[in-house]
Order: C-alpha cells, then structure tokens, then sequence
C-alpha cells in the first residue's frame, strides 16, 4: 500500500476527508465573495464623485483576461487527468500552464488597477472604487494563492515526489483553482458587463 | 499497525471522471457563451434584455464549471449540499441586502 493511501481518512459515507473538509471551505467562501458582491452591487450607481465605472472600466482587456483565467481551468482539469493516467510529462507542462495563466490574470489585474489609479480611482476616491478594489483585489489575492500551490505542485512533480498516489492533491488544489474561476464569472458578469 | 488501521476505515466511494476529450468540449462550449457573452454586450439591440441574457448566461457557465470541472456531476451529492446550502444562503444574503437597500424593489 502506498503512502498516500494508508495516511487518507474517509469519511464514515467513504468520502477522502480532506475532499469534504475543502469542499466545506469552499462553501465558506461563497458567503465571503456573496457579501463581498451584495456590498459592491449596494453601493452600485451611488458614488457622489468620479470616476464611474462606464468611464474607466476596459472590457476588451478583462474579455482578454477572462479568457485566459477559463483556459487555465480546462489546464488544471488536464493536469488532473495527466496525474491520475501517470502521465507526469504532462502533467508538469500543464501545471506549469495553470501557474503561467494565473499569472498572466494577475498581470493584467495590476495593470488594470495602476492606469485605474492613475486616472484617479483609488480606494478612497468613493463608494465604486472602494468596493471595487476590495472585491477584486480579494480575489485577486486567491489567484495569487492559487498561483503558489500550482508552483508547489509543479516543483514536486519535478522532484518525482508527485505521482498518481497523489491524485487528490491535484484534485483538491484543482477545486480552489476552479472555485476562483467561476467566481470570476460571477464579477465579470455583474461587475464589468452589467455596470452603472 | 498501520496497514490494519487503513484496513478498518469505512471503503473509499470512487467515482469515473470526464476523459480529457470532455474536458476540451466543456472549454469550447465555455469559450463561446462567453463570446456570446461580450457579443450581446456590445450589440444595442439586446441592451433592453442584458440584465437577463448576462445573468443567464453566467449561471450557465457556473454551473458547468461546477458540474464538470469540479466534478460535482459525478461526485458524492453530500459535497452538492456542503457547496450548494451556503451558496443559496450567500445568494438569500445578496438578494435580501438589495432589497433592503432599495437595488430592487417589489412591484412599482
């Protein structure tokens, strides 16, 4: 038997403990982004003072960076894959991929945030940057911890000390990886594409 | 010991996940309603309806993330429920905030 195998726990319904006890963090999570999205969609339309979203947001740049962020996802569900046939060659290309693909979201999140600074919407300026940048930057911050276990897996597989055995792992950093995009979908939509 | 510990514990529930080349049609299908997406977006002709199309069109792209993806199609329904319940309660939350800052109203 296998490390991996004899240190996994299941559940008393046969379920690997570490899937439920994420899957748990994740619903957690809906309900932070949920307040974070209500506080953003109160305040939507009720800043006293420029500069509005129809004036600053850039929707050809986010439609590039979206896309990039749904690409990333079809990689980790191939890395998983990868992982689970044995296919290590793979599965550090497309790991590797997931972690360039969150950064390059991160990359177009900074720029969009300095030109947005630049033309003066800060966190301070009213109700729309304020809310603005706390709901993006917070998920911002979960790429970038995204990013990090992507990288930590990679280096691993490079050390040979990542193999099918190790199949949930993948799996698990595949659910946070995941989770990030579809909240992703949710901001693009009611954020950039339904804004006041 | 530890092989007899491992020996004990309740047998693990495995469940078949999508082969790559489903993985590559649920990207494809992805792509285009977010094409769609960008698409009504810019047309005028849809901006009497954006509100519905867009809202329609992400819930659908969610749901196939979720379903596919996070493999919630063929996994154990107990994490349908450990994700499902707080995303209804975060969507009650949202939706009674709204109201209750006047965003939206009932009737006029």
């Amino acid at each position: 038997m296998s490390q991996a195998a004899a240190t996994t726990h299941y559940t008393s319904m046969g379920l690997d403990s570490r899937k439920m006890g994420f899957w748990a963090f994740i619903g957690s999570e809906c309900l932070l982004f949920g307040s974070l999205i209500s506080t953003y969609l109160v305040y939507q339309g009720r800043s006293v003072a420029g500069p509005t979203p129809s004036q600053i947001l850039n929707i050809p740049v986010t439609s590039i960076s979206t896309f990039d962020l749904l690409m990333s996802s079809l990689w980790m569900v191939l890395a998983l894959a990868a992982v689970q046939r044995g296919d290590m060659k793979w599965a550090k290309v497309w790991l590797l991929g997931v972690a360039i693909g969150g950064t390059i979201f991160l990359g177009f999140q900074f720029y969009e945030f300095s030109s947005f600074v630049r033309e003066g919407l800060t966190m301070q300026a009213n109700l729309f940057g304020c809310t603005f940048f706390i709901l993006t930057g917070t998920h911002g911050a979960h790429v970038t911890v995204g990013v990090i276990w992507m990288l930590t897996l990679w280096v691993r597989a490079l050390q040979g000390k990542l193999g099918p055995q190790h199949a949930m792992t993948v799996e698990i950093a595949g659910l946070c990886w995941h989770f990030v995009d579809v909240v992703w979908i949710v901001i693009f939509t009611l954020v950039y594409l339904l804004h006041k | 010991m530890e092989h007899a510990h491992a020996a004990d514990q309740p047998h693990p529930v495995e469940h078949p996940h999508p082969t790559a080349g489903t993985y590559i049609r649920v990207a494809v299908i992805l792509t285009v309603l977010t094409v769609i997406e960008i698409g009504v977006f810019y047309v005028p002709v849809f901006h009497p309806v954006l509100a519905p199309v867009l809202l329609s069109l992400s819930a659908v792209k969610f749901a196939i993330v979720v379903m596919f993806y996070m493999h919630l199609k063929m996994d154990s329904r107990f994490f349908t429920f450990l994700f499902g319940g707080p995303l209804l309660l975060a969507g009650a939350v949202m939706l009674g905030l709204m109201f209750l800052f006047g965003v939206l109203t009932l009737g006029h």
